[in-house]
């Protein structure tokens, strides 16, 4: 065999590479799994990393209570059909009883961080795997790929290890974690790519679909538990879908008729947009939003 | 879709590489609608006319605070002849060993001079970080040479300034290339000036655009340091036992005869897995799992390698390091020593020398190290390790040295002396001292 090693198989090659220091590393590592692209590809990898054996790893959804129904149910088929564990940790029970409370605005997107820690800590998940991508955002790109959180669950930027190399130093201090982002290197296009060439499933959502939405800060956004439509803002029925899926509150859908993975790619490949400025109102807070909820142990 | 560059930038604080960075990804329409609406909205809240470009990738806010870079930011972009991963790393010295972090994977690096002001202290230092991490080719960038008035008697001395310096750091002829630009005004970056009719090599972008890349190591003897030994005792699989990792070195085929190190093992590959079915063969950078034909007792730190030409299995290790912490380096310092999969406990038995990047020479018997000084020493290890000379081999020749302590990165390690001038025939400094 001798097919021209490409772009995608060297992304794929280093997010394997990844998942296996990981795992010979770290004692109790998880993978955060939203039923999102980012997290569906990464468990993607982690299958593949070591196969034919089982993954080592649970997964850990922090639910805001205000998901999308189309991804918990695709999160549930995923769990099911390949026999994993999923720890989930409901914003709503800490909520309820007092740990944290409410925004004003109704948005449940900032309120993960808790019950994402405390988790952590409660479980002692020494390693944890993440989506994210240095492409996303300004502060994401600054990003090791083994990022050191504090026993508070911080990122401090100014205090990163040097990452030479491939040789990721993995070692903390108890109550310490490390933060793994093996996608880190992929753009939103790869990513793509990625699930057209192996033939990723994805929550329906992903691809146009008619939706009641209103007009909101420049966004669609849809009708749900976490509020909406206010006064005055007017429900229509578009064509659209998501081009990242989030808290509800806070995520937009595009107008689009990209009903097939190679169309969503023309699209993506065309836009003038990136997907956080298209769809997400969480980065629209201030100029330095997501290093801010990085620095409080954010995702 | 066209091949993959890695590159690095590096200059002193104030040079204007994060606006030379958004100048590139801007004249390449790398740039999206809403990020240059942030950055307009940005530039006129701080009061200025035309947008900031270098706000495209100072993403931390004490970064925008002072207006200069502190960490590594990765930028992806593609022109239709190639894609580029892009590490701008920081210009001042206290964060050089950013630096170290950038070049590491770096195919080429593009070093950035004020035309005002030439050739200086930092310059000299990252051209010798970058020689000795082994980054094939370097771009001086001399910026601002608007503010020289375009003057080509400006640009030769820098020029030739630098060559100098790059050659005496062992970087042959045609592997160095200057350009005068102006990242403010995007002259010669991706458009070609009128205002400097003198120059008549290519634009920065051309020249990224057509470098030759170097290619991955599949002409190496083979290196395989195991990962992960994957056992998945199941009904389908009862006998399964196959070692993950990555090939980083040559190419492997199956029939292949290897050794196992340290032990020193010999046996054959019987299978090279993926998910996707067997393969024939499995060249450097692809991630696979391979089967032996003898059982023998093998696990995460092993390296596999080629039986011709195998690595030195050794305990006492000639290497250089590039100290990247605060506390200095004594000789007699308990560390731990990554290599590939392995983490050994060592001593720093030598430390023979360090070397002074401004002169190019070597000062013998230091007291210590401190941060960002680049010094040889001899390790003894717990356990031998196989290892590569990083001048042949960049990835079994690398290692950390880690604080037993608290955990924290200490130093770039790389086995023997990668760099001419600290291979001791070479001692006498560049320029004699008056």
């Amino acid at each position: 065999m001798s097919r021209r090693h490409d772009n995608l198989d060297a992304l794929e090659s280093e997010a394997i590479h990844i998942f296996r220091e990981v795992a010979g590393e770290f004692d109790r590592p998880v993978i955060l799994f939203s039923g999102g692209k980012d997290s569906t590809v990464l468990l993607h990898l982690a299958l593949r990393a070591f196969w034919p054996a089982p993954m080592p790893f649970p997964l850990l959804h922090v639910d805001t209570g205000h998901n999308f129904d189309e991804v918990i149910e695709f999160r549930d088929n995923v769990v099911a059909k390949h026999g994993l564990r999923l720890v989930v940790a409901s914003v709503q029970d800490w909520i309820d009883d007092g740990r944290l409370a409410e925004r004003p605005d109704g948005t449940r997107n900032p309120l993960q961080t808790v019950p994402l820690l405390d988790t952590i800590a409660e479980q002692r998940f020494d390693a944890v795997f993440g989506g994210g991508r240095r492409d996303e955002e300004r502060a994401r790109a600054k990003e090791r790929i083994f990022s050191l959180r504090n026993a508070f669950g911080q990122w401090e930027p100014r205090r990163q290890r040097p990452e030479l190399w491939n040789l990721y130093n993995g070692r903390h201090r108890a109550g310490e974690h490390v933060r793994v982002f093996p996608l880190s290197n992929w753009t939103e296009l790869d990513v793509w790519r990625y699930i057209q060439r192996d033939e990723i499933d994805l929550p329906s959502i992903y691809f146009a679909h008619q939706r009641r939405v209103f007009r909101r800060d420049g966004m669609w956004l849809t009708s749900g538990p976490w509020g909406g439509p206010r006064d005055g803002e007017r429900v229509e029925v578009r064509t659209v879908r998501y081009r990242t899926v989030g808290d509800g509150s806070c995520t937009g859908a595009v107008e689009s008729t990209a009903s097939t993975v190679s169309e969503v790619i023309a699209e993506v490949a065309a836009s003038r947009l990136t997907e956080r400025g298209a769809t997400r109102a969480d980065d629209r807070l201030s100029e330095a939003a997501m290093e801010d909820r990085k620095r409080e142990g954010y995702f | 879709m066209g091949d993959l560059l890695r590159l690095a930038t590096a200059g002193s604080v104030d040079d204007g590489k994060s606006t030379l960075v958004g100048r590139l990804l801007y004249d390449t329409k790398s740039v999206l609608a809403d990020q240059l609406d942030a950055i307009q909205r940005a530039s006129v809240d701080r009061g200025l006319t035309t947008p900031d470009l270098s706000l495209l990738v100072d993403g931390l806010r004490s970064e925008r605070e002072q207006g200069i870079t502190i960490d590594v930011a990765y930028r992806y972009f593609a022109t239709p002849r190639r894609t580029f991963v892009l590490a701008d790393t920081p210009g001042h010295v206290q964060y050089t060993r950013n630096t170290v972090t950038g070049a590491s994977t770096a195919q080429l690096a593009v070093l950035l001079v004020d035309a005002r002001k030439g050739v200086v202290e930092q310059t000299r230092r990252h051209a010798a970080v970058l020689a000795l991490l082994g980054v094939p080719r370097l771009v001086l960038a001399v910026n601002k040479i608007d503010l020289v008035g375009y003057g080509e008697a400006a640009f030769e001395v820098i020029a030739q300034d630098f060559t100098e310096h790059a050659t005496a750091l062992g970087y042959p002829l045609g592997s160095v290339l200057a350009i005068p630009v102006s990242a403010l005004l995007g002259d010669n970056v991706v458009e070609r000036s009128a205002h400097t009719p003198w120059y008549r090599g290519p634009t920065l972008l051309e020249y990224l655009e057509t470098v030759p890349v170097e290619p991955d190591p599949h002409d190496l003897p083979f290196r395989f340091p195991v990962q992960y030994v994957i056992r998945p005792r199941t009904a389908e699989y009862p006998d399964y036992r196959g070692y993950a990792g990555q090939v980083v070195a040559g190419t492997i085929a199956a029939g292949d005869e290897v050794v196992v190190l340290p032990a020193g093992l010999r046996t054959r590959v019987s299978r090279i897995d993926t998910p996707d079915g067997p393969l024939t063969e499995a060249t450097a950078g692809r991630s696979v799992t391979l089967l032996l034909e003898d059982e023998l007792d093998i696990s995460r730190g092993d390296l596999i390698a080629a039986v011709t030409d195998p690595p030195t299995v050794t305990d006492e290790i000639a290497a250089t390091v590039c100290w990247l912490a605060d506390k200095p380096l004594r000789p007699g310092a308990r560390v731990l020593v990554k290599h590939g999969t392995r983490t050994v406990p060592a001593l720093v038995a030598t430390l023979s020398s360090r070397f002074d990047e401004q002169t190019l020479s070597s000062v013998d018997d230091p007291e210590g190290l401190a941060l960002n000084d680049i010094g040889q020493v001899v390790l003894r290890t717990a356990e031998p390790l196989p290892v590569d000379d990083y001048a042949t081999h960049r990835r079994t020749g690398a290692f950390l040295v880690i604080d037993p302590a608290d955990g924290g990165t200490l130093a770039a390690g790389l086995v023997g002396a990668p760099l001419p001038v600290l291979s001791g025939d070479n001692r006498a400094p560049l320029t004699p001292d008056p």
